[in-house]
């Protein structure tokens, strides 16, 4: 049953995935992304990972996407307006695209070779166990990418003020 | 999973559902009578005795106006919003523990759909996610007025949700666990949560209001703005829907502060009378204390309604951002010291 689950959740994943690229309107590709990131949180539930899943169901869908939507409303883009696209840069598109899935099948071909990964504990994904994790043997990382946020906010805050310094 | 567990959570979602449902319905009854009792009017009074069927002479009439979708509007996503608007008011109530579990001839019944061990993240999800009824309905209008409010809407719902989510997670530190039921437990016998977290619990019940758009911080559908915001284009039941959702909102708020900071169903004396009256039937009294609880909440709603005027939009970002995310941070870093100071000594 597990596995017939996964297979729906992920074709679902890759259908929305691409329902962003090929949707006309900005605004409904957002719509998508969202529904493909609730995909990801049904992943993280299939994995027992409750913590990440709500987490990401909190940071992707409820605050980052909400942003990305409000964006797009303010800039109320439709095909109108829409800048047209010289030759040359639809020609480089497909070459990056091309590039793109070269990599992606060689790393593919890659993960094929190697063992499945077993995970030793099936409720690492709980807060408890994550949180002992994540500030034991993963503290200066964790750390780290603390006060790399941080500089990022301040970066942010420093923007805003540009013209009263 | 056994057949007998299905049932048992089947039946508890339909009463839940439809316990939100009805109370929704009659809150809006109960907001007329109270602004009527605060400004020493009347109230509706015609329909059954004391007006106690103007609520469904209400919904009668949602659903039987005519139906509009406007002729430039998205019409799908049109009718995406206020179906999701009511979806994200539904869920939270999932999560809460309604009562201590019931044992009925052994067999333990818990009162709460699901008891998953990250509870309050989840509801503050369902928060995050309930913006996204108003920004779709406002934007699939195609109205400057709908679009603006959408806007404000999204603005209001992410500058709160920093300061409801830093007061969490001061309450985080004094509960130890994100499960809604050990919360709830830990609060037996009068450890209820606002002792511990006066400021937490008035930062969390100020972004309370904003997130559910009610006054002071309807500033979505502020009429003298906006006509009707984001349901300025919406007629019959899916204006119905917007309205009833953020009844809905209410409803579920009050209960998780009540949960949260006021001990859920715990009262004085709960021992004393589990002694007396046996395992089915203090569950319930329980479970009737949270109801007082939550009905207590949904009147402070309306009480501040009727009471605190409107704020401007730029002291309702003043307030967010420079006022209560400073005094939610200083309130985790004074919660984080004195445990660490009891702790040591």
């Amino acid at each position: 049953m597990g596995a017939s689950v996964f297979y729906l959740v992920a074709f679902l994943s890759i259908f929305f995935a691409l329902m962003v690229i090929f949707a006309k309107n900005p605004v409904h590709s957002v719509l998508y992304l969202i529904v493909t990131f609730f995909t990801f949180t049904v992943h993280y539930i299939l994995l027992n990972a409750q913590f990440l899943a709500v987490v990401n169901f909190i940071v992707y869908m409820g605050a980052i996407m909400v942003l990305f939507l409000f964006v797009l409303m303010l800039l109320n883009l439709n095909k109108e307006n829409e800048p047209l696209k010289s030759g040359l840069v639809k020609i480089l598109g497909i070459v990056a695209g091309c590039c793109l899935v070269v990599t992606l099948v060689g790393s593919l071909k890659a993960t094929a070779i190697s063992n499945p990964l077993v995970l030793q504990n099936a409720d690492l994904g709980l807060v408890k166990n994550l949180g002992k994790e994540l500030f034991g043997p993963f503290m200066l990382p964790f750390e780290l990418s603390s006060i790399l946020l941080l500089t990022a906010m301040v970066g942010a805050v420093l923007l805003t003020k540009k013209e009263k310094v | 999973m056994d057949i007998s567990f299905v049932i048992e959570k089947f039946i508890l979602v339909v009463i839940l559902f439809g316990l939100s449902l009805v109370i929704a319905m009659y809150s809006t009854y109960a907001e007329r009578k109270v602004a009527a009792f605060l400004q020493d009017r009347l109230g509706p009074d015609r329909a059954g005795p004391a007006g106690m069927f103007q609520p469904l002479a209400d919904g009668l009439k949602m659903f039987m106006k005519e139906e509009i979708i406007p002729t430039d509007s998205n019409k799908w996503l049109f009718m995406v919003g206020p179906g999701l608007a009511m979806l994200t008011a539904c869920i939270g109530t999932a999560v809460i523990p309604w009562g201590s579990p019931i044992n009925v001839g052994g067999r333990i019944i818990p009162l709460q759909v699901t008891d998953i061990n990250v509870g309050v993240l989840y509801i503050f999800g369902v928060v995050s996610l309930s913006v996204y009824g108003v920004m779709i309905g406002g934007w699939a209008s195609n109205n400057k007025y709908s679009l603006l409010s959408a806007i404000r809407a999204a603005s209001q719902n992410i500058s709160y949700e920093v300061a409801m989510g830093l007061s969490i997670i001061a309450l985080l530190l004094v509960t130890n666990t994100l499960s809604l039921k050990e919360i709830v437990e830990n609060q037996h016998g009068w450890h209820w949560n606002v002792l511990y977290q006066p400021l937490g619990f008035i930062l969390f019940i100020v972004c309370a209001f904003a997130e559910t758009n009610r006054a002071p911080f309807d500033l979505p559908e502020c009429e003298t703005e906006l006509i009707g915001g984001y349901h300025t284009e919406y007629s019959s039941m899916k204006l119905g829907f917007y309205l009833f959702a953020e009844y809905i909102n209410m409803f579920v708020s009050s209960a998780v502060m009540s949960t949260l900071y006021f001990g859920g169903y715990n009262y004085p004396g709960m021992d004393w009378v589990l002694i007396y009256t046996g395992p089915v039937i203090a569950p319930l009294i329980g479970t009737a204390v949270l109801f007082a609880k939550i009905f207590a909440f949904i009147f402070f709603f309306m009480w501040v309604r009727w009471t605190i005027p409107r704020f401007r939009y730029d002291q309702l970002m003043h307030l967010g951002w420079k006022i209560l995310m400073p005094l939610a941070i200083a309130n985790v870093i004074i919660t984080g010291l004195v445990i660490a100071i009891v702790e040591k000594f």
